[in-house]
């Protein structure tokens, strides 16, 4: 495996389904995820990122479909494939009667080559509170203690699923420092989050899930493809109706409609789109589907 | 695998590639179990101490109420010296059932189980260090409730070594099989929350039909025969073969202390007990 195991990819999914009763939570999707990569998962709630993620874990049991996750297939895996992952739940709401340093500690045993304890608190910065029960954290900190869970193993691969929910700006940007550290040691990283800034900052690529289907994958710097970074000049018309028009040359459109207005154009904005309006306007356009496709049906 | 681990390793910091043993995580996990029990305030009250104050109150309450004798001319004993084997009884069912029922269905609840179930721990060290904490503190309740009644309530202790004997294969046999059937019963509740709800109660009545706080022999045939049907009754017989004097013996259901059908139906509920557990047990639910 040591041969095979590099220049496989980490994660492979073909033709991945999760149906419930008839409604597919996962209705199709392909994906490959490259050791070393950090491949972050966007997707609104209940579109099946959760789902997807768990049966990547071992979780969930698919439907159907292939899934190979370090080359084995996550429902038949064993012991020794789990200490190779590290996982860090959505929320868990343990009553936390363990100081920090113990729980780290005792979950250092699982596991044929832990990192150091004292690293790991140092590096989720809660050295100050190694002393300290789980259950007296804030929110916050408790969260640090999940990402701490997940990486004491040392895992080769490492799932956070929406690791900095409830983070102040400061804690979020030291925990991005903290998985930049993770990946230039080669840790592979899937993420899911609801942050677009932190899918840009983190990801290598990035893939948008929406009703059960990857909608659009890629560098997270290309998502959407480049019409969708086309700029939009916004402003509103002499009856007051508000304008939209994209375009290459914004400044152009810009000189033209001030001089055919005649003057200064209200509510004039030059709009950049950035990675959440173009994952907004595939939210949008797949709702628009899902509409049109709905009104078909009746 | 050495290759892949290798990179990131630094030689300092690891132990061995070398997976650690189930059986020496699972005497790890005892510890952490035992120092978790003694750090929740419910468990400790409601499983741990529960039989010493319930002995304090049945001591204090029933003081003037005369002796409890086995016959119109026998020597009688305390209500305190009766009413402890079954105690002792009670502290095996709380310790064992009460306790890993609701505090497994509350780590399901809670996320503690999904949490393990994606780490290498093996559901075999998980259930030895469940098991042991059960033990452990069993065995302190146990001294506990023996040193108080001694020195406290002035209750005479066997000296007899056989009963010391009877006494310890009750205790090993009782302890797992509670232990056991909690694991099981840990699979009814269905959520964290209503876990007390759903376990409290099926562990009261037993304590009222099995003996504990009224006196088995006064119970109406029927439910004698019904107790007859869980462990509990077995548990409170055997302490009482064990730390009453013999002549009691004729207040059991057949004049006899029947210790071969105490270790036939406490053996019968731990194999229940370790089927059920076996089936029923899953870190998460895979198909939901």
């Amino acid at each position: 495996m040591t041969a095979s195991g590099s220049t496989d990819a980490a994660v492979r999914i073909r033709g991945l389904r999760k149906t419930y009763g008839g409604l597919a939570a996962v209705d199709g999707i392909d994906l490959d995820i490259a050791h070393g990569e950090t491949f972050a998962l966007l997707g609104p709630n209940g579109a099946g990122k959760s789902t997807t993620i768990e049966i990547l874990e071992g979780y969930r049991l698919r439907t159907s479909g292939e899934v190979s996750v370090l080359g084995v297939d996550p429902a038949h895996a064993g012991l020794d494939w789990k200490s190779r992952l590290g996982i860090v739940l959505q929320s868990a709401t343990e009553s936390g009667v363990y100081t920090v340093r113990e729980q780290l500690a005792h979950f250092a045993r699982f596991y044929p080559s832990p990192r150091n304890v004292d690293e790991v608190i140092a590096a989720v910065g809660l050295e100050a509170k190694a002393g300290t029960r789980v259950g007296k954290l804030s929110g916050g900190q408790r969260r640090r203690v999940d990402v701490a869970l997940g990486i004491i193993g040392r895992p080769e691969l490492l799932f956070l699923d929406e690791p900095t929910t409830g983070f102040d700006p400061e804690a979020r940007r030291e925990f991005w420092k903290l998985i930049r550290g993770l990946k230039a040691e080669g840790t592979t990283i899937v993420l899911t989050t609801h942050y677009l800034d932190e899918a840009a900052q983190l990801g290598d690529r990035a893939g948008v899930i929406l009703g059960g289907r990857l909608v659009d994958v890629g560098k997270v710097g290309e998502l959407g493809g480049a019409d969708a970074r086309v700029p939009i000049v916004r402003w509103r018309d002499r009856s007051g109706v508000t304008r939209e028009e994209r375009t290459e040359a914004p400044a152009e459109l810009v000189a033209s409609v001030a001089r055919e207005l005649g003057g200064e154009p209200e509510g004039l904005e030059v709009i950049r789109p950035s990675l959440e309006d173009i994952y907004l306007q595939l939210v949008r356009a797949a709702g628009a589907e899902a509409h049109d496709a709905e009104e078909v049906l009746a | 695998m050495s290759a892949t681990t290798g990179t990131t390793g630094t030689a300092g910091t690891t132990r061995s590639n070398r997976p650690p043993s189930v059986a020496a995580i699972g005497i790890a996990r005892i510890g952490y179990e035992t120092k978790g029990y003694f750090r929740s305030p419910d468990a400790v009250f409601f499983t741990f101490l529960f039989p010493l104050i319930m002995l304090g109150i049945f001591t204090a309450a029933f003081s003037a109420a005369g002796e409890i004798q086995p016959g119109p001319d026998a020597e009688g004993l305390s209500i305190g010296a009766y009413y402890l084997p079954g105690m002792l009884a009670a502290g095996m069912l709380l310790s064992g059932v009460q306790n890993l029922a609701v505090d497994i269905a509350t780590e399901k609840g809670d996320g503690t189980l999904k949490r393990l179930g994606g780490t290498p721990l093996s559901p075999v060290s998980y259930f030895l260090g469940k098991i042991g904490q059960v033990f452990v503190t069993g065995v302190l309740q146990a001294a506990l409730l023996l040193l108080v009644a001694a020195t406290v309530f002035g209750i005479a202790l066997p000296t007899a070594p056989e009963a010391w004997l009877t006494f310890a294969w009750v205790f090993v046999l009782g302890v797992a099989t509670s232990a056991l059937l909690g694991i099981a019963l840990s699979a009814l509740p269905r959520s964290g929350k209503s876990a007390t709800a759903v376990v409290i109660p099926i562990v009261l009545v037993l304590q009222f039909i099995s003996g504990v706080y009224l006196q088995f022999s006064q119970l109406p045939e029927w439910m004698q025969n019904l107790a007859s049907a869980f462990p509990l009754k077995w548990m409170a017989q055997g302490m009482r073969a064990a730390f009453l004097p013999d002549d009691f013996a004729v207040l059991e259901q057949h004049g006899t202390w029947d210790l071969g059908w105490v270790a036939f139906w406490l053996i019968a509920w731990l194999v229940v007990g370790l089927v059920v557990s076996r089936l029923t047990f899953r870190w998460i639910r895979r198909d939901a």
